[in-house]
C-alpha cells in the first residue's frame, strides 16, 4: 500500500470493532474525496453509527488506520477529533439540556455570528439564545447541533440520519445546505435511509453489510439505487422477493367467535371510538399515522390502562383487566417498540425468557429449574437468538432483544399477543426471521394483533388490517389489497379514488415525513 | 424573540425579559428567601428579644455547614456526591490548629494557604479513584470518608491546638453595622470569589455538561474525567475552607466534627439541586442552611425538645422538596 494520500481527504482503512462476543465492526474502509457528500450505507446494524463514532472519537477501535489528507491520525476523544476538523451531528443530539444555547455554544467554542448564519441557512427564523436546550424541540435541537458542526468549518462533517427527525420543510433547506457543501475542500459523510435523499445530495455511497464495506457506488449511475439495495441485503434481497410473491392467506374459520372482541372503546382524547374482532389463527395489522389512538389502544388491550367507556370481551366474556399480570392470566401478552420497557436488561437472556414462568404471577415459592430449561432451549432456538454473548441482555443487538421478547412469550405457549410496532429500529435479517414466526404462531391458532408502522409489513404478516384514523376505524383491508398507497390514503383518511397529493407521495418513501404531511393535511 | 420589539422599547423590553428570566431561573432559590424571610418574622414574634446577637450567634454557627454545602453543591453538580465532606473538615480543621497553635500571626498565613492546598489535594485523591478505578462515587467517598476521619484523629485524638487571632476576627464579631456579621461577609466573599468566576469560565460550563448528560458532554468535546476530577477537588477545596472556618470560630481543632456530610446533602436537596446533577447553583444551598439552623433556634426558643426537633427537621426538609418538586411539575404541564 502506497503512504501517498491519492488525492483523498479521509482514508480509513481495516477498520475493525468487537463489543464482547458482538462484532460491530470487522474491516470497514471508506474513502472520502474533498469535496464530495459521500453517503454511508447499510441495513440497521452494519455498523454505519460505529464507524462514524470512531471516526470522531468516540468509540476507540480496535484496529485499523485512519488517514486525514494523507497523514496517519489517532483520534481518542471527540474534542481531539474536533481539533483535527472532524465533528459529526450524531443521531442523538449533543446538546447539554440542563444548559442554555449560548452556553452550549461556549462549551464547544463555536463562534455565535457563524452559527446565527447557518441557523437562518438551515431555515429557522431565529433563536433564542438563552433558552435552555430542554425546553426546545428535538428538531430544533438538531439544526442546532447541525449549525454549530457548520459553523467551526470542519475538513469532514458526518451526519448520522440527520433528517430522521426532522418536519419536511426543514428537512429540505438541510438537504440544500448539504448540497451546497459540495465542490469545496471539504467533505461529508451523510448518513440516512431515505433513498431520495442520497440520490439528491450525494456522489458516491460506501455500503457496510454486518460491519463490512462490500461496495463503493457511484450515485450518478442509472441503476445506483438498485445496486445499494443489492449490497445492502445481500443474499436477503432474494428472501425477500420471494415472500412477497406469497401474500399471507388468511386461516380464519367463518363463524368462529372472536378471541378478543371490543366495541365502542374510548379512552383520554385520542381513542375515540374503536370496535374490532381479533379472531384466532389470524394476525390482524393496525395502520394508524403517529398518535391516532393506538397507543391507548394497545394500552387497553394488554391491562396497563382502563377504558373510559366501551366493551371489552375475550373469548366471548366481558373483561376488566385492572393490571397486565390479569391480560397475561387470560393470555394476552404484549410486545412493546421498546425493548428497554419488556426486558431485565441487566439478566441474562436465560433469566429473561424464563421470566414468566419463573415468576408465576402472585405466586411464590422455589422455582422448578428443570421443567424450565427445556422450554428456554426451546425458544431460544426457535427465535435463533444469538447467544454468542451469553451474558447481559444488554449487549445484544436491538434485533436480537426483541426476539428475547417474543421468544419469551413463545416459551410459556401463548394464545394472544399484542405486538406494538416490534420491528422498530431492527435490522432487516431479523425482521425477516419476526414475520415468518407470527404467521406461524397464528397457524398454531394464536391470535395476533400487529401495530406497524412500516406499511410494507401488512402485506408481509398479515391476515387483514384496519385502519384508525382520529381515535376512530376508518377501514377494513384484506392483506391482498393492503399496498402501500393503499394503506397510506386509509391512514390519511382519504377515499380511495382521490387522488394522492404530492407530499403524501413523497411520504411513501419514509414515515416520518408521513406523520408530517398528515398533520399539515389535517390543518 | 427580544429582537421583534420596536426601537424605543427595545431596552426596556430587553431588561424586563432579562429581569424575567433571572427570576424564572432562580425562581427555587427566591422561594427559600421568602420562607427564610417569613421564617425571620416568626423568630421575632416568638422571641422579640431577637436581635443583633442572635444573629451573630446564627452566622457563626451557618458558616461551617453553609461551606460545606457548597462543597456538596460542586460536587452534585457534575451527578458525583462526596460523602467525605466531614471527614475533610475534621481532617483540615486538626491539621489547621495543631501547625497555628504556639504560631506567629504570620506564620498562620503559610498554614491557611497549606490547608487550601491540602484540601484540594484531598479532593483530587477522591475524584481520581472514582474516576479511574470507576467504582461509584457513594462507594468511594464512603471509602474515603473512614481513611481521612482516621487521618485526623492520628493527627489529634482529643480537641486541640489553637487557631491564629487574625483568623478568628474574621469570623467573629459584626462589620460596619451590629446587624452585619463578620461570618456573613465572609461566606459571601469567599463564594463571589471562588464560585462566580468559576461558574463563568468553561470549566463551570463543562461542571454542569457533565452533570446534566454526560454523553453530550463527552461529544462536545468535553474531558468528563478530568471535569470529575476538577468538581472532587473544588470540593475538596470549600471543605478545607468548612474546616478552618470550625477552627476559626471555635479556636481549636475538633477531630470528630458532627453531621455535617449529611447536613450538607440535606440542604443541597433543599436548595434546588438536582441530586441527578445539571441544575442548581451555591446560593439555595446557603439559604437553606441559613433556614435549617433558624429553624433549630426557633425549636430550642419554643421549647421543643431536641429530639423531636430533629424529627420535625426531616420532615420539614421532605415536606419542602416534595412540594417544590409538585409546583415545578405544574409549570412544566402549563
Amino acid at each position: 500500500m502506497s503512504q501517498g494520500n491519492n488525492g483523498y481527504l479521509l482514508e480509513a482503512t481495516g477498520v475493525s470493532k468487537r463489543y464482547g462476543a458482538v462484532v460491530a465492526l470487522e474491516s470497514a474502509s471508506l474513502r472520502v474525496l474533498p469535496g464530495e457528500v459521500h453517503a454511508l450505507m447499510g441495513a440497521n446494524g452494519a455498523g454505519k453509527s460505529t464507524l462514524v463514532k470512531i471516526l470522531t472519537g468516540g468509540v476507540r477501535p480496535d484496529s485499523g488506520v485512519i488517514r486525514v489528507r494523507g497523514k496517519d491520525r489517532k483520534i481518542h476523544s471527540p474534542a481531539e477529533a474536533r481539533r483535527g476538523g472532524l465533528v459529526s451531528v450524531y443521531q442523538e443530539p449533543a446538546v447539554i439540556p440542563d444548559l442554555d444555547v449560548s452556553s452550549n455554544l461556549r462549551l464547544t467554542q463555536t463562534p455565535v455570528e457563524p452559527f446565527r448564519h447557518w441557523i437562518q441557512e438551515l431555515g429557522l427564523q431565529s433563536i433564542d439564545l438563552t433558552r435552555k436546550a430542554r425546553e426546545l424541540p428535538l428538531a430544533t435541537l438538531r439544526i442546532i447541533d447541525l449549525a454549530r458542526a457548520l459553523a467551526i468549518e470542519p475538513d469532514v462533517l458526518m451526519l448520522d440520519e440527520m433528517t430522521a427527525a426532522l418536519p419536511a420543510n426543514l428537512t429540505e433547506s438541510v438537504l440544500e445546505v448539504v448540497n451546497d457543501l459540495r465542490g469545496g475542500v471539504r467533505c461529508t459523510i451523510f448518513i440516512s435511509h431515505r433513498m431520495t435523499e442520497i440520490a439528491s445530495v450525494c456522489d458516491r455511497a460506501t455500503v457496510l453489510r454486518e460491519g463490512e464495506t462490500v461496495g463503493v457506488v457511484d450515485v450518478a449511475d442509472a441503476d445506483s439505487a438498485d445496486r445499494i439495495v443489492e449490497l445492502m441485503l445481500g443474499e436477503i434481497a432474494e428472501d425477500m422477493a420471494e415472500m412477497a410473491e406469497h401474500p399471507a392467506t388468511s386461516h380464519r374459520a367463518d363463524g368462529e367467535r372472536p378471541r378478543i372482541e371490543v366495541r365502542n372503546l374510548a379512552a383520554h382524547v385520542r381513542l375515540r371510538d374503536v370496535s374490532l374482532k381479533l379472531y384466532p389463527g389470524e394476525v390482524l395489522g393496525v395502520v394508524a399515522l403517529e398518535g391516532q389512538g393506538q397507543d391507548e389502544l394497545f394500552d387497553i388491550l394488554s391491562g396497563a390502562e382502563r377504558p373510559a367507556s366501551g366493551e371489552f370481551l375475550v373469548d366471548g366474556n366481558e373483561a376488566i383487566l385492572r393490571h397486565p399480570a390479569d391480560a397475561i392470566r387470560k393470555g394476552i401478552v404484549f410486545v412493546p417498540a421498546d425493548r428497554a420497557e419488556a426486558l431485565l436488561m441487566q439478566r441474562p437472556v436465560r433469566d429473561n425468557i424464563a421470566l414468566p414462568f419463573s415468576a408465576p404471577l402472585r405466586k411464590w415459592g422455589p422455582i422448578r429449574t428443570r421443567e424450565e430449561k427445556p422450554k428456554v432451549d426451546k425458544a431460544i432456538d426457535r427465535l435463533q437468538i444469538d447467544t454468542r454473548a451469553q451474558r447481559e441482555v444488554r449487549f445484544l443487538s436491538g434485533g436480537n432483544q426483541q426476539k428475547v421478547t417474543i421468544a419469551r412469550w413463545v416459551a410459556t405457549g401463548l394464545e394472544t399477543m399484542l405486538c406494538f410496532d416490534p420491528t422498530r429500529g431492527i435490522d432487516i435479517r431479523t425482521k425477516h426471521q419476526i414475520y415468518p414466526l407470527l404467521r406461524e404462531l397464528a397457524e398454531a391458532g394464536a391470535a395476533i394483533l400487529l401495530y406497524t408502522s412500516e406499511l410494507s409489513e401488512i402485506q408481509l404478516a398479515c391476515d387483514r388490517a384496519i385502519v384508525i384514523f382520529g381515535g376512530e376505524v376508518v377501514a377494513e383491508i384484506p392483506a391482498g389489497d393492503a399496498d402501500e398507497a393503499t394503506l397510506l390514503r386509509a391512514a390519511h383518511n382519504l377515499s380511495s379514488d382521490a387522488p394522492l397529493p404530492e407530499e403524501v407521495l413523497a411520504a411513501a418513501h419514509g414515515t416520518d415525513e408521513g406523520q408530517e404531511d398528515a398533520e399539515m393535511s389535517e390543518r | 424573540m427580544s429582537t421583534t420589539f420596536d426601537t424605543p422599547t427595545k431596552t426596556t423590553g430587553r431588561s424586563v425579559a432579562t429581569l424575567a428570566l433571572i427570576v424564572r431561573r432562580n425562581i427555587w432559590t427566591l422561594g427559600l428567601i421568602g420562607i427564610l424571610v417569613l421564617l425571620v418574622v416568626v423568630t421575632k414574634i416568638i422571641q422579640p428579644s431577637y436581635g443583633p446577637a442572635g444573629i451573630q450567634g446564627l452566622a457563626i454557627s451557618v458558616l461551617p455547614l453553609a461551606l460545606a454545602a457548597v462543597a456538596q453543591t460542586c460536587a452534585v453538580l457534575a451527578r458525583g456526591i462526596d460523602l467525605s465532606i466531614g471527614s475533610m473538615m475534621a481532617l483540615t480543621s486538626v491539621v489547621s490548629a495543631t501547625l497555628m497553635a504556639d504560631r506567629s500571626e504570620s506564620f498562620a498565613i503559610i498554614v491557611v494557604i497549606g490547608v487550601l492546598v491540602l484540601g484540594l489535594i484531598l479532593g483530587a485523591v477522591n475524584g481520581a479513584l472514582v474516576v479511574f478505578t470507576r467504582v461509584p462515587d457513594i462507594v468511594v467517598t464512603l471509602a474515603m470518608l473512614f481513611v481521612w476521619a482516621g487521618a485526623a484523629l492520628l493527627v489529634l485524638n482529643t480537641p486541640g491546638g489553637g487557631s491564629a487571632q487574625w483568623l478568628s476576627a474574621l469570623t467573629r464579631g459584626p462589620l460596619f453595622s451590629q446587624w452585619v456579621p463578620r461570618a456573613a461577609v465572609a461566606l459571601l466573599v469567599i463564594v463571589g470569589i471562588i464560585w462566580i468566576p468559576i461558574r463563568r469560565s468553561r470549566l463551570g460550563i463543562s461542571l454542569y455538561a457533565v452533570g446534566s448528560d454526560p454523553l453530550a458532554a463527552f461529544r462536545s468535546g468535553v474531558s468528563v474525567s478530568r471535569t470529575k476530577i476538577f468538581s472532587y477537588m473544588l470540593a475538596g477545596l470549600f471543605s478545607a475552607m468548612a474546616g478552618l472556618s470550625l477552627t476559626a470560630t471555635t479556636g481549636i481543632g475538633t477531630p470528630v466534627p458532627g453531621p455535617y456530610t449529611l447536613m450538607s446533602v440535606a440542604a443541597v436537596v433543599l436548595g434546588g439541586v438536582s441530586l441527578a446533577g445539571g441544575t442548581g447553583g451555591v446560593f439555595g444551598p446557603i439559604v437553606a442552611v441559613v433556614i435549617l439552623s433558624l429553624l433549630r433556634t426557633d425549636m430550642t426558643f419554643l421549647n421543643v425538645d431536641t429530639n423531636l426537633a430533629t424529627v420535625v427537621q426531616g420532615l420539614i426538609l421532605v415536606g419542602v422538596v416534595m412540594v417544590g418538586s409538585l409546583i415545578q411539575m405544574r409549570r412544566r404541564e402549563t
